[in-house]
C-alpha cells in the first residue's frame, strides 16, 4: 500500500498547476461569455497530452490511469478552472474508448486528444431521476440508420460540443448514440449554470445518429463511476482551497481589535472543516486507486459520492459562514467554490440517492475490507 | 395553561386571513409563493395596501398607526401574512427606523417622517455596517463633523441592502472620536440618498443578483435637525433598533410556506413515474424539517406570550439562530429535490426544467446570508451563552 504520488505524478501535478495558474486571473472574464472557458488554455492542455491522458497510445493517448486523471482534476478544482476536461476527456472520451467501435475510436479519440473536437455525454433529462435509463429521447431504426427524437436538458457544455453521446430509448432498452451536434435535427439553446458555466437544452427532431458500439446502460454506469471519481478529485481540490482560504481569512480579518483566529468558536469549526477535508481526501484517493486497479465499481462510486456530498456541504457552508458577508459576494472567491461544490454534489446523484444505493443490501454486507 | 386562542385573537386571525388573501394582489402573492424576486413597485404597492388597512406598522405607537397589539397578536399578524405569501412591510421602515423615530425623534421629525415611512412614500436603507465594522459594529469610522447648522459626513458604509431603491438612509456616524469608549460618541442621522456627495456602488452576490451596495460619503452636508435624539447617544438607539430587527427574523411563516410549496414539487412525478417524496430519505427530511419548524414556532409563541412591554426577550436569539438554519435547510432540500436540474439556473421560459428547480442553487447560495446578517449566528450564540447562560 502506498498513498503517495511518485515523482512522475508530482511532475504532472506541478505542470498542470503551472498552466492553470497562468489563467486564474482571467476566470471572471472568460466565464462571463460562452463557451465559458478558454480555447487557448484548452490548446495548451492538448499540447501537454492531457486531453488524451487516459486513452490508449494507439489513439494518440498517454495510457494513463485514474490516478493521473485525478491529479489533473484536483488541480482543476483548486483554481475552479472552467475548462471541460472532465466532461470531455473522462465523460465522453473514456466512454468512447470503453464502448465505441474500433472505427469510432480511431475517428474520435485522436481529435479529442488534439483538442480539435469537443464531445460530451447528453444523458440528463428534465425531471429525470439519476440513473442510467433514458426516458425522454427515443431512437428509431429506419433500415439503414437511426434517428433520435426528444429533449436532453440540462447538458453541461452541450452548446460548445461538436459531438454528443446521447442516451435514448430503443423499445425497452437504453442505448447510446453518437450525434453530430451541428447536424440538422439538432437545435440547442445555451444558458448559464449556477457555478459560472454553461449548459444547453438540446432538442432532437429526427436527428441522425450512429450507435456507440453496442453500448447501453452498463457502459453508462461505468462512465458514471469514472466521472464520479474525477469530479470527486475536483471536489477535493475545491475543498482544499476552501479550507486554506478560510484559515487564511481567520488569521487576517480583525473584529473587536483581534483577528478572528482568537475566537475559539471559530478555530474549532476550522478544525472540523479540516477534518472533513481529510476524510473526503481519503475516500477520494481510495476510489481513485480502486478504479485504477480494479475498474469501475458502482458501489465504490456511491460510497464516494455519499461521503463527498456530506463533507462538501459542510466545508462550503462553513467557509461562507466564517467569512461573514464577504463570503456571499461574487467578487470574492469563496462563494464560487461553494457554488461549484453544491453543483458537484447534485451531478450524478446526490448524497441521499447514493446512501440509498449503499443501504440496499446493507444487512448482507460486512465492513469493507481494505487490506487484502 | 391553554392552547386555544382567545375569542378575540381568533377573530383577529380570521380578519387578517381574509384581508391578506383578498386585498393583496394574487400576482404578488404568487410571486412570493414561488420564491421570485419582487420588483420595487410590488413591494411599495403591498405596503400601501397594508397601510390603508392599518396592517403595515402595528408595532408602532397607536398615534402613528400602531395597533397596540399584544406580542401574540403581532405574531398572528406576521404568521398569517407570511403564510399567505404577502411580502412583509419593508423592515428598514417598519421595524427599524420607524420605531426609532417614534421613540426617540423630535415631534417635528415624527410628523415629517412617520406617515411617509409607514406608507413607503420614503424608502429607507440601513447604513450601519462598514468594511471593518461588521460583527464589531461599534468600531465604525464614518465621521460627522458639525459645521454651523449642518453635519458634514465622510466615510463608507457597506452591505446596504436595496440602497439602490432608497430615498433616505439612516446612518450611524462618529460624532465624538475622543469618547472614552467606542460605543460612546456615535450618533444616528438621517439624510437623503440624493444629497451631493453620496455615491452608491452595487455589490454582486454569488447568486448573480444585486441587493446590497457600498455607499460612499464625500463631504455630505446633513441639516442638523436630521440627527435623531441626542448627539452621541446613537449606540443606544442602534441597540433598540437591532432588538426590533431580530423580531420576526425566525421567519416561521415564510419557511412554512416554502416547505409546503417544495412538498408540492416533490410530490410531482418524475420522468420514470416515481415521486421524490416517496424516497424514504427525502420523506424523512421533510418530516424532520416540519417537526423542527413546529418546535421553533412553539418557541416563538412562548416568546411572544411572555415578552413584556415590547422589550425583546433574549430568547429571541434562539429564533434567529434556529429560524435561519431552517430557512437554509429547506433551501438545501430544494436543491436535492431538484437533482441534476439544478444546472438550469439561466434557463428561459421554453425550458422543460421547472423554474423552481433552476432557481434552487441560486436561492440556496443567497440564503447563506440569513445566518450572517442581523447579528450572525455566532453573535446569537454569544448572546445565549452570555446573557442567558451567564457564561
Ligand atoms: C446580504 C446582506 C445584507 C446586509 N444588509 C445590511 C444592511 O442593509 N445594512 C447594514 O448596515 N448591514 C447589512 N449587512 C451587514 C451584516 O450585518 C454584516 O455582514 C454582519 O454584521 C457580519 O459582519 P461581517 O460581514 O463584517 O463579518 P465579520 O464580523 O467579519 O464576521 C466573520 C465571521 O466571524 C464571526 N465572528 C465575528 N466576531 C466574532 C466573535 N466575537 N466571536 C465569534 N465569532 C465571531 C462571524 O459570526 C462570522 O462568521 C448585510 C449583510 C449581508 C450579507
Amino acid at each position: 500500500m502506498d498513498f503517495t504520488y511518485d515523482t512522475e505524478q508530482l511532475a504532472l501535478r506541478d505542470a498542470v498547476r503551472g498552466i492553470l495558474g497562468e489563467s486564474v486571473g482571467n476566470r471572471e472574464k472568460i466565464t462571463a461569455t460562452e463557451p465559458g472557458w478558454d480555447r487557448e488554455v484548452w490548446g495548451k492542455l492538448a499540447e501537454m497530452g492531457l486531453l488524451g491522458l487516459p486513452f490508449d497510445e494507439a489513439y494518440d493517448g498517454a495510457g494513463a490511469t485514474a490516478v493521473e486523471v485525478g491529479i489533473v482534476a484536483q488541480e482543476i478544482g483548486r483554481v475552479l478552472a472552467p475548462e471541460p476536461f472532465i466532461d470531455v476527456v473522462v465523460g465522453a472520451g473514456q466512454l468512447i474508448a470503453d464502448a465505441g467501435s474500433e472505427e469510432q475510436k480511431r475517428e474520435l479519440l485522436p481529435k479529442i486528444a488534439a483538442g480539435e473536437l469537443i464531445a460530451v455525454v447528453a444523458h440528463t433529462e428534465p425531471r429525470a431521476p439519476h440513473g442510467t435509463a433514458a426516458y425522454g429521447v427515443t431512437a428509431t431504426s429506419n433500415g439503414d440508420g437511426w434517428t433520435l427524437d426528444g429533449v436532453k436538458e440540462p447538458v453541461r457544455h452541450g452548446g460548445a460540443a461538436d459531438v454528443l453521446i446521447v442516451s435514448a430509448k430503443d423499445v425497452d432498452a437504453t442505448r447510446l448514440f453518437v450525434v453530430d451536434a451541428t447536424a440538422t435535427g439538432v437545435s440547442r439553446t445555451t444558458y448559464s449554470t449556477p457555478d459560472d458555466s454553461y449548459a444547453a437544452r438540446i432538442v432532437l427532431s429526427g436527428a441522425a445518429a450512429t450507435p456507440l458500439g453496442d453500448a447501453g446502460e452498463e457502459a453508462l454506469a461505468s462512465a458514471f463511476v469514472r466521472l464520479q471519481t474525477a469530479y470527486g478529485a475536483e471536489a477535493i481540490g475545491a475543498m482544499e482551497v476552501s479550507v486554506e482560504t478560510t484559515v487564511g481569512y481567520l488569521k487576517t480579518r480583525k473584529q473587536f481589535g483581534v483577528t478572528l483566529s482568537k475566537f475559539q468558536a471559530l478555530t474549532f469549526r476550522a478544525a472540523d472543516m479540516y477534518t472533513s477535508l481529510e476524510l473526503a481526501r481519503s475516500i477520494s484517493t481510495w476510489a481513485t486507486m480502486s478504479l485504477a486497479e480494479s475498474g469501475p465499481d458502482a458501489l465504490v462510486g456511491s460510497r464516494l459520492q455519499a461521503e463527498l456530498g456530506r463533507t462538501g456541504r459542510h466545508i462550503s457552508q462553513e467557509s461562507i459562514q466564517l467569512h461573514g458577508g464577504i463570503g456571499v459576494t461574487a467578487e470574492y472567491s469563496i462563494g464560487h467554490y461553494a457554488a461549484r461544490l453544491t453543483v458537484l454534489d447534485r451531478t450524478l446523484g446526490n448524497e441521499a440517492y447514493h446512501l440509498a444505493r449503499i443501504t440496499d443490501g446493507v444487512a448482507d454486507r460486512g465492513i469493507v475490507e481494505l487490506l487484502h | 395553561m391553554r392552547l386555544a386562542l382567545s375569542a378575540e385573537d381568533a377573530q383577529l386571525q380570521q380578519e387578517l386571513r381574509e384581508f391578506f388573501t383578498t386585498k393583496v394582489p394574487q400576482e404578488i402573492r404568487d410571486a412570493v409563493r414561488h420564491g421570485e424576486e419582487l420588483t420595487k413597485e410590488q413591494i411599495v404597492e403591498t405596503q400601501r395596501v397594508l397601510n390603508a388597512g392599518g396592517y403595515a406598522v402595528p408595532n408602532w405607537p397607536v398615534e402613528w398607526g400602531g395597533r397596540g397589539w399584544t406580542p401574540l397578536q403581532r405574531h398572528i399578524w406576521l404568521d398569517e401574512m407570511q403564510t399567505a405569501g404577502v411580502p412583509s412591510p419593508l423592515p428598514f421602515n417598519a421595524s427599524m427606523v420607524g420605531p426609532v423615530i417614534a421613540t426617540f425623534g423630535s415631534q417635528e421629525q415624527k410628523e415629517r417622517f412617520l406617515p411617509a415611512t409607514a406608507n413607503l412614500d420614503i424608502w429607507w436603507c440601513q447604513g450601519f455596517s462598514e468594511p471593518d465594522a461588521g460583527s464589531d459594529l461599534a468600531s465604525l469610522r464614518t465621521t460627522a463633523v458639525r459645521d454651523g447648522d449642518e453635519w458634514v459626513v465622510n466615510g463608507q458604509k457597506t452591505w446596504t441592502t436595496l440602497g439602490q431603491y432608497a430615498d433616505w438612509i439612516f446612518c450611524l456616524v462618529r460624532t465624538n472620536p475622543d469618547a472614552p469608549k467606542k460605543q460612546q460618541g456615535i450618533s444616528f442621522v438621517l439624510f437623503e440618498m440624493s444629497t451631493p456627495g453620496v455615491t452608491v456602488r452595487p455589490i454582486k452576490l454569488i447568486d448573480g443578483g444585486y441587493e446590497v451596495n457600498e455607499v460612499f460619503f464625500d463631504n455630505v452636508r446633513v441639516p442638523a435637525d436630521q440627527l435623531v435624539g441626542e448627539e452621541n447617544r446613537g449606540w443606544d438607539y442602534a441597540k433598540f433598533l437591532l432588538g426590533n430587527e431580530r423580531d420576526g427574523i425566525g421567519a416561521t411563516g415564510s419557511t412554512k410556506l416554502r416547505l409546503q410549496v417544495l412538498k408540492e414539487h416533490a410530490s410531482a412525478s418524475l420522468a420514470d413515474g416515481s415521486r421524490p417524496i416517496d424516497d424514504p430519505a427525502v420523506a424523512t427530511r421533510f418530516a424532520s424539517l416540519e417537526n423542527q419548524l413546529l418546535s421553533l414556532e412553539l418557541t416563538a409563541l412562548r416568546v411572544a406570550a411572555a415578552s413584556k412591554d415590547g422589550k425583546p426577550d433574549p430568547v429571541s436569539s434562539i429564533l434567529k439562530l434556529t429560524g435561519s438554519q431552517l430557512q437554509q435547510a429547506v433551501s438545501e432540500l430544494a436543491v436535492d429535490v431538484a437533482g441534476a436540474d439544478v444546472l438550469a439556473a439561466g434557463a428561459g421560459d421554453d425550458s422543460d426544467v421547472p423554474a423552481w428547480a433552476g432557481d434552487s442553487v441560486p436561492t440556496y447560495l443567497n440564503l447563506r446570508k440569513v445566518s450572517i446578517y442581523g447579528g450572525s449566528n455566532e453573535v446569537q450564540r454569544q448572546i445565549i451563552a452570555g446573557t442567558i447562560l451567564g457564561l
